[in-house]
């Protein structure tokens, strides 16, 4: 990757040289299967059948309370008490699987989701507990509002900064502290989208 | 690391991105009763102004990495609107019709735009510092 040279401000240290192994930001292999779970969700979608349906969203769905809730409350703080060079290295490896992994897990437990729910009723007005639906609603607004708007830039962008023939070690240290309390709030949000989907499960 | 002072992009992004995620739900609350889109166009409007709005600030910030914005952006774009238009083919595919799809498919759009530019934007903010960097020699 061309990295531009701009000029030495006065007074400025250059950032210690940083080891860390080569990688893709966006693994290109991985994007095949990412391509073949959406032809599968399409297909799913398009036949309006309830197994896949519900297999995609149930699957999809555990993976990505699992993913959160481990990210959140297991590696989120094992990462935020590594050292530099070993959360570079660990960063290096998981964040660009987690690029094609998080928005394919998500999209297909929402979308196949929702189709469900336009299947059985349940997220029609009438459905009997229909203000726990609309709480999964809000519940997975808040989510994606900040997976979107604060952990995927951070994420990308500490990918992009580890690309760098000298990566900046404050930078990369602040991207990942947000991605660290992001994961964090995830986490909790994934209790609260346990507890409805268990409720509305039940009934 | 020398941070310039830039417009809170990430902060109206995440406002943006909030309501129409609101106006969504608002929608998504009433199905399949008759919903009154007051609110939702109201949701949908202040969604939309905020993104110009972001759009304008940034574009005047001056000597900004608009080389690493575009080559982050443009990528993360064409990834978004795959995203959208598989959430497009649920809603023509469940019958949505009328002022309801439109609502819903403007707020399509500005999800399809909105991500890429903060994912660019947090990109090329923190690339400026790079400029602070000498460039190593051969």
């Amino acid at each position: 990757m061309a990295i531009s040279a701009g000029a030495v401000a006065p007074e400025t240290v250059p950032p210690a040289a940083i080891e860390r192994p080569d990688f893709e930001i966006v693994p290109r292999k991985g994007l095949i299967l990412v391509a073949v779970v959406g032809i599968l969700l399409i297909a799913a979608i398009a036949s309006n059948e309830l197994w896949p349906l519900a297999f995609f969203h149930f699957v999809g769905g555990a993976a990505w309370t699992i993913i959160d809730l481990f990210l959140g409350f297991v590696l989120g703080p094992i990462i935020g008490k590594l050292s530099v060079p070993a959360r570079v290295e660990f960063t290096t490896r998981l964040m660009p699987k987690m690029v094609l992994i998080m928005p394919t897990v998500v999209t297909a437990t929402l979308a196949a989701g929702w189709q469900l729910g336009v299947h059985l009723g349940t997220v029609e007005s009438s459905f009997p507990n229909h203000g726990w639906t609309v709480a999964s609603f809000i519940v997975v607004g808040v989510m994606a509002v900040i997976a979107l708007g604060l952990l995927e830039p951070a994420n990308i962008a500490v990918l992009t900064e580890l690309k760098k023939p000298r990566p900046n070690s404050l930078v990369i240290e602040k991207l990942m502290k947000r991605f660290i309390y992001c994961a964090g709030v995830l986490g909790v949000m994934q209790v609260a989208t346990l507890v409805i989907m268990t409720k509305l499960t039940v009934g | 690391m020398n941070e310039r002072r830039l417009p809170p992009v990430t902060q109206i992004g995440m406002a943006s991105l909030a309501l129409i995620v609101a106006g969504g739900i608002y929608l998504s609350a009433h199905l399949p009763r008759h919903v009154p889109l007051g609110p939702a166009i109201v949701l949908l409007g202040a969604s939309i102004l905020l993104l110009v709005g972001n759009l304008v600030s940034l574009a005047l910030v001056p000597d900004f990495h608009w080389r690493r914005f575009f080559a982050v952006a443009k990528w993360t774009l064409l990834a978004y609107v795959i995203i959208a238009g598989l959430i497009e083919y649920s809603f023509l595919r469940d019958h949505i019709r009328g002022g309801v799809l439109v609502v819903l498919t403007l707020s399509l759009v500005v999800f399809a735009v909105h991500v890429p530019m903060l994912v660019g934007f947090t990109v090329a903010r923190y690339d400026e510092s790079d400029q602070t960097v000498p460039a190593p020699t051969a």
